[in-house]
């Protein structure tokens, strides 16, 4: 009998692949039907936003924030503003920061049921996708409500929120909020127990506490491999620390683990959304500084001083004092910072977005290999991966 | 919180005697500035410590002052679980001076130093994958340095003749506008927007 040669073969999986979840472009080489080695090459989708930011005046910026993470863009604003506020050395009214905790929530259920439904139909279960957008579309119309923007919001400005929530809505939200819990009840039953999706999870992925640390994993991902840490617990922004709400730890740092956690992540967040709506109390939603915040529009009206302000806000914007912070908040996917250095003048001199699926997704050679080809996508949809926030 | 930083910041001091330069709590926010030669040492030293225990690296990025001698500063900023503490670590380096890379320490190191090589051009010795990372196939040029133009050199379209996408310089219908919003009345300028005209004339005498 003689020997055969086998040789390694290279797949290109992506760019354009669905399973990719956008733009991904990896380079697998396969020895048979099992991941020898991954390259993901990313930057299909870069567009220069930390050099385009340079360029622009701190409230000019904040709308690049949204396009990064598409799927929560208010959390990303989130962090911009409150480092901006860091700087400037700002405090946001109550109600400001109870409308901003309540919509970082209603951002992260929009995150992760979008993750979760399209991980499920990316291995094999097609009607969790059906179920889940209704109430993507239900969320996004409490975010048009608020601030006329279904996706990219621009809300979260430094100095507080744009606009004041408009009559009726926090009733709608909590009705709502009362009953989506049912929801992830009905969607449990379908994916929780499954056999198929099971078989398709469980000790897939398997990244354990040494491996999360080293590779430096934030979030849903990092507590699915047994480290309870949240950043909104550990390090209390806005009113989070006026919050009850637990956090989720998993056991095996597995595929299924990580939906697991995001699965009770949802209900937490509704949790923290009734909460705020319970607590929140009346005032202003932005700072009573004309330097920063822009005055009303009736008083633009009658005042000569509103109206300068205004304008001097639009076009030159305000300058921040000169320093440098990292400032970070618990996004849905996993930490997400940024660094920014003033020089101050009315534009960052350096603003450095850290995502934190840049950390993740760069963990995949580790994650797939010696897996089947099938549990790469498995993989890639446990890991939460969007490219706008990975290529920035 | 601040004088537990201040505590954490002298002890990193005096067991780094040779590496640190300088500790500095600002804003509520640990900064350690270090020799670049020495940042392995240091790191694994914060990674490793009892007192410390920084074993996450969350972000590592550089900085661009083009009119220092040291230009680029490369950030490292790590966080504790234990402690719940964050550092930043900074190292100055040039185009010519090599940083030495941490990835032996941190394993997601990797991709971020590719990141500030594509994007600066700083150089990761020592790293075994210092490809780009962002920026297209075959770009040229290193696009976050300040003398980088936002709009770039080269863009890219698809040309039906050639039925292939290509390259060409950059064709702006407008000039790029950027805008001067420094004060002259609040003193950021000594010198007021036209006066540099008067200085090379006699004495900027009209008649």
């Amino acid at each position: 009998m003689s020997d055969t040669e086998i040789k390694n073969y290279n797949i290109n999986f992506g760019p354009q692949h669905p399973a990719a979840h956008g733009v991904l472009r990896m380079v697998l080489e396969m020895d048979g039907e099992v991941i020898d080695r991954a390259d993901p090459h990313i930057g299909l989708l870069h567009r220069g936003t930390e050099k385009l930011i340079e360029y622009k005046s701190y409230l000019q910026s904040v709308p690049y924030f949204d396009r990064l993470d598409y799927v929560a863009p208010q959390n990303q604003e989130h962090a911009f503003a409150l480092g901006v506020e860091k700087l400037l050395g700002l405090e946001v009214p109550p109600r400001g920061q109870y409308i901003r905790v309540l919509y970082a929530e209603i951002g992260r259920i929009l995150n992760h049921i979008l993750n979760v439904a399209s991980y499920a139909m990316d291995v094999g279960a097609m009607t969790p996708m059906l179920w889940a957008f209704e109430h993507r579309e239900i969320l996004m119309e409490f975010c048009e409500r608020v601030c006329g923007a279904r996706l990219h919001m621009a809300y979260f400005r430094p100095g507080g929120v744009a606009f004041d929530m408009p009559p009726g809505l926090a009733e709608d939200i909590d009705e709502w909020a009362r009953d989506f819990p049912a929801f992830i009840d009905d969607l449990e039953t379908l994916l929780t127990e499954n056999r198929i999706f099971k078989q398709r999870t469980v000790d897939i992925g398997v990244v354990s506490a040494e491996q999360a640390f080293d590779w430096g994993f934030s979030g849903p991902n990092i507590r699915a491999s047994g480290i309870a840490w949240d950043l909104r617990r550990a390090q209390p922004y806005d009113v989070y620390n006026a919050m009850e709400f637990d956090i989720p730890v998993g056991k095996h740092g597995d595929c299924y683990d990580r939906y697991l956690i995001r699965m009770i992540e949802m209900r937490e967040s509704a949790k923290i959304i009734r909460q705020c709506l319970e607590m929140m109390p009346g005032g202003p939603v932005k700072v009573d500084d004309r330097k920063i915040a822009p005055p009303s529009r009736s008083d633009m009206k009658q005042s000569m001083e509103a109206l300068i302000h205004h304008f001097k806000l639009y076009t030159e914007g305000y300058h921040v004092p000169a320093g440098e912070t990292y400032t970070a908040v618990e996004a849905p996917k996993g930490e997400f910072a940024v660094y920014l250095v003033s020089d101050g003048s009315n534009k960052p001199y350096r603003c450095k977005i850290r995502a934190p699926g840049f950390a993740h997704l760069q963990a995949i050679e580790m994650m797939s290999k010696g897996h089947m080809l099938a549990d790469v996508v498995a993989v890639i949809g446990s890991i939460d991966v969007v490219f706008g926030e990975i290529d920035r | 919180m601040d004088v537990a930083l201040q505590d954490l910041g002298s002890l990193i001091e005096a067991a780094n005697t040779d590496s640190v330069t300088s500790v500095s709590v600002s804003g509520g926010e640990l900064v350690v500035e270090a020799n670049r030669e020495s940042v392995v040492a240091l790191l694994t030293y914060l990674r490793d410590d009892v007192n410390c225990q920084f074993k996450l690296l969350m972000d590592l990025c550089g900085v661009d002052f083009p009119e220092d001698e040291f230009r680029f500063e490369v950030v490292y900023n790590l966080l504790s679980l234990t402690q719940n503490h964050r550092v930043r670590v900074k190292v100055r380096t040039n185009e010519d001076e090599p940083v030495p890379t941490v990835t032996g320490v941190f394993s997601t190191a990797g991709w971020f130093e590719r990141e500030a090589w594509d994007l600066y051009g700083i150089y990761f010795s020592g790293n075994p994958d210092l490809r780009r990372i962002l920026t297209d196939y075959g770009f040229e040029g290193h696009p976050l340095r300040k003398d980088f133009p936002l709009t770039g050199y080269v863009e890219v379209r698809y040309d039906d003749e050639k039925k292939r996408v290509v390259y060409e310089p950059v064709k702006l219908t407008q000039e790029f506008r950027t805008f001067d919003f420094m004060s002259p009345w609040e003193g950021v300028q000594a010198q007021l927007p036209g006066d540099e005209k008067a200085v090379d004339g006699s004495d900027g005498d009209p008649a």
